[in-house]
């Protein structure tokens, strides 16, 4: 994985010791809050209900174990020995102390991380597939690109006042793992005629509303993603308004302007910018791309793994489960459950980290990723070593068989600590989670996405879920609305809204009433809960969701 | 008829720890909603407001919020309110976390 070199560094260091002083201002007097807090949003720092927030990116999702351990080290030392980990492969930390902020940014730097960027009107951190570099089906790593992407946004000076946030999402699958087209820019990695580029897709979001994003651009040879990316950016700062925050985003301005004539003016501007690169960004791409070496897979039998498969249940459960394929079939991909049922989900202790990093450093190649969906993944793990990491997980409670059912919920802080949610999200997640934990339904529901958002923001990407959750606050109450039928993958769909919303009260039940629905209605144990919904419509689900209406219409 | 005004209590967060503090009719801050001044007329309340914000150096973002009296002081109106005062409900973190400690 990347190690900075003498200039990261310093810039690090540099930043850091801006921001230090900064802090020493705020604290002094001599910065208002008004000139302070666009400082503090630069470097992650945000002031939620109870306290600050510090947003640490984890660059497409990759870590090593010395990283973890830093994350660890952090919640430990200057928070309450936990950190959330964010459906943007990010991790947030609850508590910090204002003054004790540098510090932990100068402990992240050490290990080659950072918070910029990872909040104010910029190019965020630049998310990717959690398998990247593992997967079966994939055509390349796109790490490399996504480094690429972080380097050359990272305070880049034409793109630090942008009239929104803006995010880009990046796969080299065809199987679409990170979302691709919910983000301002989604990169997919496509052939063609023997060459490998990019599918670039653009005005993707979630939020106030929701947009799955089209392509506007088949085929980009890989050396011209920056000159083509600036293209973009530079046409949405022109273009993009100002005027209104909730019409900010790029997909209002190619929904407002219609994507032909936003694919001629980024054409237009390509052309211009691509004189402008000299080569130098494919000469710091070949040499970004020596850092992502593939690691010597070991070789040796894997009868120990179908042993222990043979042998013992729990272990068969968490195989079938949390197990998914490598390119290489002597490995696995192993996603280590942060969802324990009846836990935050995303929460991780500074306990469990320090587990995980070891299981990586010792067993896993000495890599992490973190997935947009709040877990944690060894993506290179011999399959004669899984029955041994699974008893280690096990004993830090992170051996939960859960991934991809009911429990494996996608929830954002909500009100709980995020000062612009306008309901709860936790506590709904974790009673799902407890509920059919206690009904024992979970492994005969099967696949099933369900996503809590605590505002209209989305952050919990509910319209995307099979069934999503939306928290709003109506007349003083917490009420619950639901959208079935979301899809997060390369058949990318928005849910549709069911209706009416529920009581804090009632939503676990009408979310138990949907499942007995989709029990009754499947045609047979294989067919998932979207197969079923796709089949039949919304109107059997409305019945079982509303069945007073339906008592009245009788 | 001019809309009835519903009492208000200042609320703001520490500068250093971040921490939801409440205006005090001596002019200082505390943690516990109890123990704020519950303001019931909306001019006087516009005039604490800013008497609360001179102190701008050592806190963040003050604000008035509807509250209402009641027997140990005054209460939160809207469930917002009501997890400020409390912190949040997955862990026993924030106030109820220095409310064990006492």
């Amino acid at each position: 994985m990347y190690k900075y070199n003498a200039f990261d560094a310093a810039f690090l260091a540099e930043r850091n010791a801006q921001f230090r002083a900064q802090v020493e201002r705020r604290i002094d007097g001599s910065l208002t809050e008004d000139e302070f807090k666009p400082l503090r949003l630069m470097n992650g720092v945000y002031l939620q209900l109870h306290a600050y927030m510090l947003r640490v990116a984890i660059p497409y999702g990759t870590l090593n174990s010395a990283q973890m351990r830093a994350l660890a080290l952090l919640a430990e030392k200057w928070d309450k020995g936990y950190g959330h980990f964010t459906t943007r492969q990010n991790i947030q930390y609850n508590w910090p102390k204002l003054n004790d902020i540098p510090d932990m940014l100068d402990a992240l730097g050490e290990v080659g991380l950072h918070a910029i960027q990872t909040s104010g009107n910029t190019i965020r951190n630049t998310t990717a597939d959690h398998f990247a570099g593992a997967a079966a089906d994939e055509l390349t790593d796109p790490r490399p690109y996504a480094e690429l992407i972080r380097q050359w946004s990272t305070d880049h000076p034409e793109f630090q006042f942008l009239g929104r946030k803006f995010k880009i999402g990046i796969t080299g699958s065809p199987n679409d793992r990170a979302v691709v087209k919910a983000h301002d820019v989604g990169l997919r990695m496509v052939e063609q005629n023997g060459e490998i580029g990019f599918e670039v897709i653009v005005g993707g979001g979630l939020g106030r509303t929701p947009m799955v994003g089209k392509v506007i651009r088949d085929f980009l040879p890989q050396a011209d993603l920056l000159p083509y990316l600036e293209a973009v950016l530079s046409v949405y700062n022109v273009l993009g308004r100002r005027d209104n925050k909730y019409k900010a985003r790029i997909k209002i301005t190619v929904q407002e302007n219609g994507i032909e004539k936003i694919r001629d003016l980024v054409d237009a501007r390509f052309t211009e910018r691509q004189r402008e690169f000299d080569g130098t960004d494919q000469a710091l791409l070949a040499e970004i791309k020596t850092h992502f070496t593939p690691p010597a897979l070991r070789t040796g039998s894997t009868d120990a793994y179908q042993a222990a498969y043979d042998a013992d249940p729990v272990f068969r459960a968490w195989a079938d489960t949390n197990l998914a394929e490598h390119r290489d079939s002597a490995h696995a991909i192993v996603t280590v459950s942060i969802k324990a049922h009846g836990a935050t989900p995303g929460d991780a202790s500074a306990e469990q980290m320090r587990t995980m990093a070891d299981l990586a450093e010792e067993l896993g190649y000495d890599e992490l990723r973190i997935s947009h969906q709040q877990n944690v993944i060894l993506p290179h793990v011999h399959k004669s070593d899984l029955p041994a990491l699974h008893a280690r997980l096990k004993e830090q409670g992170l051996a939960t068989a859960n991934i991809g059912l009911i429990s494996d919920i996608i929830a954002c802080p909500g009100m709980d600590y995020c000062a612009l949610a306008t309901a709860r999200s936790i506590p709904v997640a974790q009673e799902i989670a407890s509920r059919f934990d206690d009904l024992k339904l979970e492994h005969d529901i099967g696949h099933l996405q369900i996503k809590i958002s605590g505002c209209i923001n989305a952050c919990g990407h509910h319209h995307v879920a099979h069934i999503g959750i939306l928290g709003l606050d109506r007349a003083g109450v917490e009420n619950y609305q639901i959208t079935l039928g979301g899809d997060a993958t390369e058949t990318a769909a928005i849910g549709t809204r069911t209706g009416p919303g529920f009581a804090y009260d009632e939503i676990v039940p009408a979310v138990e009433r949907l499942i007995e629905a989709y029990l009754t209605l499947r045609s047979d144990a294989e067919e998932t809960f979207l197969e079923t919904y796709r089949r039949l419509g919304m109107e059997p689900f409305k019945t079982a969701l509303y069945p007073e209406a339906q008592k009245k219409v009788a | 008829m001019a809309r009835p005004f519903t009492p208000k209590v200042i609320t703001a967060n520490d500068l250093l720890e971040g921490d939801v503090i409440y205006f005090m009719a001596d002019n200082s801050w505390t943690r516990d909603l109890a123990q704020a001044e519950l303001i019931e007329d909306e001019a006087e309340a516009q005039l604490r407001l800013l008497e609360a914000e001179k102190q701008n150096i050592r806190i963040v973002g003050a604000y008035l919020a509807d509250a209402k009296a009641g027997p140990n002081g005054p209460e939160p109106v809207h469930f917002r309110e009501d997890f400020r005062r409390k912190g949040p409900s997955n862990y026993s973190h924030g106030k109820q976390e220095a409310e064990a400690h006492v």
